[in-house]
């Protein structure tokens, strides 16, 4: 039987979490043989998203401060490892990804064909669903084309926080992953060490309430950081 | 020499002591680890050799083709700075991870302790 961890960062989230958890609990029993639990990551949230996220039922880690996404996926990384699940699944907790996806998002990584799938919002036919502003799509591009350059494997959503992710990569990123902005520099990381990465078409949603974390001036910052860091890790030791 | 030039002599050996006795009163109170003291002990003894050899300057100065000797002072000064800043970056980031991981434990072990106390609640209803 396959046990499945579905990960939900949540940062000031008490408009949506206690929505996208029962949207997940939905989906449960559409899946054969498996079993799905569900683990939300309270990272350090000014907001209700604790108590929010507690009355749906859901597992609920309490983070003492902010570590910030990477950190708060990293954590459920670490839950899975120790729990031996056989996959983790990361459903960003503001709404923007659509818990009836799950089911193809995992049905590479069961079928031993993928060790991550993304969500890729690019790869929906018409361009249906939310599809970002132009700003961040100018860097979604650039991401495109340096990781394909680096990884050979054009990834189309290297932003898309929408993915599963095989019990090997569990174990590997429960003890390397980035701090901050992870999606695009982990496509790297795993990519250049042989990991087979695939994407699954999702339409996703404009978040439901409150407000992302990444603002304008945010976003100039994300893409040095993450370019930076895509360069040295290209150099790093492994 | 005239008196002036004692004078600024006489300065930078009592500022050069103070560093010292500065950083060895820290290391006694706890305040600085031994590890990071070095390097200032290493700095002030520097300050004390150069402020009693004043021809040490003139004499690096020279073998390195340094036109203006004072300048040599700052292009040290500049160097162990900038090294010292590094360090201290490399140091902050070792702390920042380790403050994640710990953070990152502290959460799981309060999710299983909860975990643990739910169960114990609900198989034995009286203790609860």
């Amino acid at each position: 039987m396959n046990r499945i961890l579905i990960i939900i960062p949540a940062f000031n989230e008490e408009g949506n979490i206690a929505r996208t958890v029962l949207e997940v609990f939905k989906i449960k029993n559409e899946i054969s043989n498996t079993r799905i639990d569900v683990l939300v990551i309270n990272d350090a949230s000014r907001d209700n998203t604790y108590m929010e996220a507690k009355s749906t039922g859901a597992m609920v880690i309490d983070l003492p401060f902010n570590l910030g996404i990477g950190g708060a996926v990293q954590t459920g990384f670490k839950f899975a490892l120790d729990k031996n699940y056989n996959i983790a699944v990361q459903v960003d907790g503001d709404g923007q990804h659509d818990p009836n996806f799950v089911p193809e998002l995992i049905k590479p990584i069961i079928e031993g064909n993928c060790d991550m799938s993304i969500g890729s919002r690019f790869l929906v036919a018409d361009k249906v669903g939310f599809q970002s502003t132009f700003m961040r799509r100018l860097g979604i591009r650039i991401f495109q084309q340096v990781n394909s350059w680096i990884i050979g494997q054009r990834i189309t959503d290297n932003t898309s926080g929408f993915r599963a992710y095989s019990q090997k990569v569990i174990s590997h990123c429960a003890l390397d992953y980035p701090s901050d902005y992870p999606e695009p520099e982990t496509v790297i990381e795993l990519g250049l060490r042989g990991y087979h990465i695939v994407e699954i078409p999702v339409v996703m949603r404009q978040r439901l309430a409150g407000k992302s974390s990444i603002s304008s001036m945010a976003s100039l910052y994300y893409m040095v950081k993450v370019l930076l860091a895509i360069f040295i890790n290209l150099f790093k030791k492994r | 020499m005239t008196p002036e030039t004692y004078r600024i002599q006489i300065v930078s050996i009592l500022g050069s002591v103070f560093l010292i006795v500065f950083i060895i009163e820290l290391i006694r109170r706890r305040k600085l680890k031994e590890k990071y003291a070095i390097l200032w002990l290493l700095a002030g003894l520097a300050i004390i050799i150069f402020s009693i050899w004043r021809d040490l300057l003139d004499i690096l100065a020279f073998s390195l083709g340094v036109a203006y000797a004072p300048a040599l002072l700052f292009l040290i000064a500049i160097v162990f700075g900038v090294v010292i800043m590094i360090h201290f970056s490399v140091v902050i980031s070792d702390l920042t991870e380790k403050v994640k991981f710990l953070a990152q434990e502290i959460a799981l072990q309060k999710q299983e302790l909860e975990n643990l106390r739910k169960n114990e609640a609900e198989s034995d209803p009286k203790k609860a």
